[in-house]
């Protein structure tokens, strides 16, 4: 077998459902594997890391050209037809519904299981200044803002994954 | 397929040290497959095996970390620290089933 990895940072940059889960499932998935992980949280990535609005995550329903209703191999969703108040709500209702059918847990839930499985999250300072954000904003679960050069350097030594 | 003996059963084993027949596992097996990985297993230990054990004869599939956490009632961080480094993959070793299928 080919060398291990060790260490994974996982930079999330993305606010939707679609944004957020891929890096939470890698992430966990690192250290399910005894991989060290660090995950980034920045620009609209922070909302899965922040009190107030981690627990309302949504997907998008407008931009988003893979989008079939009513599900993975139904018709593809035109864009207008997306744009009707609800329709995200609706697509997140029932992607949470198939999610929750597979165990895999509401953002909320899951920043705890990694946090407990000893994952390390971090907030990107450029953004906490740009979107008037102070730490307290933010889960307990979160370790700390971190500038960039800040995480380069605890990223040092393994790969880095930008989602 | 390979054969090796713990705690003096003959187990068959795949590639990555799963147990292939589960009648061939008992709770001597355990230990051994524990000591594999550096463990020596303690009553919280067998809360878990107990569990996954339950899991598996009544859903045909190892539990998944949420399932552990809300079913077995057996936190998160409790599984890390009995199993250190790959605890569900361990855990599932160490219980005589095959290794994990789902990704969280």
């Amino acid at each position: 077998m080919s060398d291990k990895i060790k260490k994974v940072s996982i930079i999330v940059s993305k606010g939707s459902l679609d944004g957020v889960y891929p890096g939470l499932i890698m992430g966990n998935g690192a250290r399910m594997e005894g991989i060290e992980a660090n995950i980034f949280f920045t620009f609209f990535g922070l909302y899965a890391v922040l009190k107030k609005y981690m627990g309302s995550i949504k997907i998008a329903t407008v931009g988003n050209p893979a989008m079939r209703v009513p599900d993975a191999k139904g018709f593809p969703l035109p864009t207008i037809l997306g744009a009707i108040p609800g329709m995200s709500a609706f697509a997140t209702h029932m992607m949470n519904k198939e999610m929750d059918a597979l165990d895999i847990p509401p953002i909320p839930e899951f920043i705890e299981m990694i946090h407990d499985a000893g994952g390390k999250l971090y907030a990107c300072k450029a953004t906490v200044d740009m979107f008037h954000l102070t730490k307290d904003d933010f889960c307990p679960q979160v370790e700390k803002v971190l500038t960039v050069g800040e995480f380069y350097e605890l990223a040092g030594g393994g790969q880095i994954i930008f989602t | 397929m390979p054969t090796k003996t713990l705690a003096g059963t003959p187990v068959d084993t795949d590639d990555e040290g799963y147990l292939v027949n589960h009648s061939q596992w008992n709770k001597d097996v355990a230990a051994a497959l524990a000591a594999e990985d550096g463990i020596t297993l303690t009553d919280r230990h067998w809360k878990v095996i107990d569990f996954i054990d339950a899991d598996f004869k009544e859903r045909g599939v190892v539990p998944g970390m949420r399932r552990m956490n809300k079913v077995g009632n057996i936190p998160t961080k409790d599984l890390y620290a009995l199993f250190p480094d790959g605890p569900i993959k361990k855990a599932a070793r160490i219980s005589g089933y095959p290794k994990p299928v789902s990704c969280v």
